[in-house]
């Protein structure tokens, strides 16, 4: 995916005037928001279980290399394969191979992130493979012809009328005016194409070393179908996806509906270990697991790892007042809100994703509903450092701030120079007590009035006072 | 500690742009049983630490806990201020080093203004007056760094025909967020137009919130769409200073 991120400004101004995604938008905060709330609220022991959560992928990441080898070792045994890829390019290359082994003519694919991170459906295009998506919003998109703005809600920019005009144009349907009867419509599609697939492909929420099991969340079903009808299925993911036991995905299970979706615990939770056994009476013939580093060992014992915790839940972007602005395809990559500000220039850089970590008010909701407690803030604030010291930070900027900090250091030139444009504002604005424009604040005044300063700073004000105090 | 030594961050909004603020935050103190000094000042360097300018932000901090050492308390007018130095000047300096100590000692005597008359003071009421609808916006520094919500309401109950009516949203940041409401304006103006619909859907004639920052932006929008709502410095009301005009309105 060609990334928009450094044109963030544009593709927000874009996303501003646009009353359809405003729309969506709007029904998006009130939904995630309570019901999250309310979930939190029903279990006493929820900031407990947070901090359990949290404290077991900080120990897997501290011992990763074991867990990992171990889980290798553990789908081995069940008749599965494990399959490493350093980059993108790596995992492609393998996916595509093994789809080619499978001699697949169609695949069906369940929602993964991984999948938009390595560019996995243009590949699949590419070597001619057809692909269908089996989450609904997923497949959505996919008519679309668009990307996932959300990482549970991938459609969540569009309108249930847009929809309904997309469907209509791809399937001839009538206008379908319920979501019952858009959802009905997807599902008469899709179930055909299940059983035609050669191969499925998921993504994995959690991969547990004690089993080499690796587990799926959704509430479609969609996940189960995809990697149940055809005979190879391919689970792709990242190696922050890995916990230590079966107990330690059940505590994450817990944190992660909740934190989501507000729901205890999602419509389908699938632990799956291995391919078809002799007994099974379903289950796909091979069973493979592509495990993607793309960066990520290179965070552990940085700044960074703690963002290694991260679990996919979107209650970062579900509570940040500028996702809820913009919308995620202003990010201009594939992982939006405060996740993604964070993500996107450990991914592609932050020379390419540098207005990501910069365009956020430092509001610390995100950090505050992180199941995982992951210091989101303090990591933007980390990649605004790099940024200010880096070649492509703005001359204007950098100057402006150092020129700031030069008089803040030394305040017998702050307080005199404080006090004369104090004194000056303070005068032209002593009329009406704001400015609707003024030199330089272009970006303040360009939708709010600047309050006057009252014409004396309270330094001044106070060492002047009647000798009357002590 | 019968009558502690507090020092005043007035914080740099305060000191340039509404020094009645700083006003009644001595009165405050004082009434509170504080003898108060203000010891000379620039900023607390929180711009420069969040533009990612660690070293000046390194360099201020220092200037800083210099200027404030020795007193009981240091009190500020400000969540935000307060929370810079609170939760961010120890992460600014090597833990183990006497700077990080210093910084440490510094963090734990300061306090923003009306947590530390509630929490710190034992106060509970004020003896003030004013005849308003107001509501009562929580800065996020103030809420989620340090953990007032309450404290304010509390005060503010006991002026006298003062109706405080709850802002719906009041989780929400109102997009000031220093720097960010001028480097992404259009962001910016969508939150803080937000932030204003929800006051006016209230029907407050004030709006009350503990931090500059988010007054000015607040009371600069209300302004702009040509709205009767006025802002103030919760201080300013607790205190009973309301001779200056409110926030961007003439006198």
């Amino acid at each position: 995916m060609q990334p928009t991120s450094l044109a963030f400004k544009q593709n927000a101004h874009r996303a501003l005037a646009d009353p359809a995604l405003q729309q969506a938008l709007g029904f998006a905060r009130t939904g995630f928001q309570q019901k999250r709330a309310d979930a939190a609220a029903r279990l006493p022991e929820f900031e407990a279980l947070r901090d359990a959560a949290k404290a077991i992928k900080d120990h897997t990441l501290a011992h990763l290399d074991l867990y990992l080898e171990a889980f290798e070792r553990k789908v081995v045994e069940q008749g599965g394969k494990v399959h490493w890829a350093r980059d993108d390019a790596e995992a492609r290359a393998i996916v595509l191979r093994l789809c080619r082994e499978a001699g697949a003519r169609s695949v069906t694919k369940s929602k993964s992130m991984i999948a938009e991170e390595i560019g996995l459906n243009e590949a699949l295009e590419a070597a001619g493979i057809a692909r269908v998506e089996t989450d609904l919003g997923e497949y959505i998109v996919q008519l679309a012809g668009q990307t996932p703005s959300h990482i549970l809600a991938p459609a969540i920019h569009m309108t249930k009328s847009q929809v309904s005009q997309l469907f209509a144009k791809h399937h001839g349907t009538p206008p379908l005016d319920e979501p019952e009867a858009l959802l009905g419509e997807a599902r008469r599609v899709l179930r055909q194409r299940y059983f035609e697939a050669d191969v499925g492909i998921t993504g994995a929420n959690f991969l547990v070393a004690e089993t080499g099991s690796i587990v799926l969340v959704t509430n479609e079903g969609n996940a189960e179908l995809t990697q149940g009808l055809p005979t190879t299925h391919i689970a792709i993911a990242s190696i922050d996806k890995l916990v230590p036991t079966l107990d330690d995905a059940c505590t994450l299970l817990r944190v992660l509906a909740r934190s989501a979706t507000g729901q205890e615990f999602s419509a389908y939770t699938t632990f799956l270990t291995g391919p078809r056994r002799a007994a099974d009476l379903d289950g796909p013939k091979s069973f493979h697991v592509v495990l993607l580093d793309n960066g990520r060992s290179a965070m552990i014992g940085t700044e960074l790892q703690d963002m290694l915790r991260c679990i996919r839940c979107g209650a970062c972007m579900n509570h940040c007042p500028v996702y809820l602005a913009t919308g995620g395809h202003a990010y201009g990559w594939v992982y939006p809100g405060p996740m993604g500000a964070v993500l996107t220039p450990s991914f592609i850089g932050i020379e390419q994703g540098r207005h990501l970590p910069s365009a956020s008010t430092f509001c610390g909701r995100c950090e505050q509903v992180c199941p995982m407690r992951i210091p989101l803030p303090r990591m933007m604030r980390y990649w605004r450092e790099q940024h200010f010291a880096g070649p492509s930070s703005p001359p204007v900027q950098r100057y402006a701030t150092r020129l700031w900090a030069f008089a803040a250091k030394r305040a017998w030139l702050y307080q005199p120079a404080a006090r004369l444009i104090v004194a000056l504002l303070g005068a032209m604005g002593r009329r009406t007590g704001r400015f609707r424009r003024l030199p330089l604040a272009g970006g303040w005044t360009v939708s709010r009035d600047l309050p006057a300063p009252q014409g004396k700073t309270f330094q001044s004000r106070w060492r002047a006072r009647p000798a009357s105090r002590p | 500690m019968s009558q502690p030594h507090v020092a005043l961050l007035v914080t740099c909004l305060v000191d340039l742009f509404r020094p009645s603020v700083g006003f009644a935050a001595v009165k405050l103190l004082e009434r509170a049983g504080c003898r108060v000094d203000v010891p000379r000042q620039t900023c607390c360097g929180q711009p420069a630490y969040n533009q990612g300018d660690r070293a000046d932000a390194v360099l201020i901090a220092r200037q800083t806990i210099a200027a404030f050492a020795g007193y009981d308390y240091v009190v500020a007018p400000s969540g935000s201020c307060a929370g810079m130095l609170r939760k961010h000047y120890p992460a600014l300096f090597d833990e183990a080093s006497a700077e990080g100590a210093a910084a440490r000692d510094l963090a734990a005597r300061t306090f923003e203004l009306i947590s530390f008359l509630t929490d710190v003071r034992g106060i509970d009421a004020v003896e003030a007056s004013l005849a308003a609808r107001a509501t009562y916006h929580d800065s996020c520094s103030g809420l989620r760094e340090l953990g007032i919500r309450e404290q304010p309401r509390r005060l503010l109950a006991s002026v006298r025909g003062l109706q405080l009516d709850e802002l719906p949203n009041a989780e929400v940041c109102c997009g000031f967020g220093g720097t960010f409401c001028v480097k992404y304006p259009e962001i910016s103006t969508r939150m803080v137009s937000d932030k204003v619909a929800d006051i006016e859907a209230t029907g407050a004639d004030l709006v009350l919130a503990g931090d500059l920052g988010c007054l000015m932006n607040i009371a600069g929008r209300l302004k702009r769409q040509g709205s009767r709502v006025e802002a103030r410095h919760v201080a300013e009301v607790l205190a009973g200073d309301l001779d200056a005009p409110p926030i961007a309105a003439a006198r």
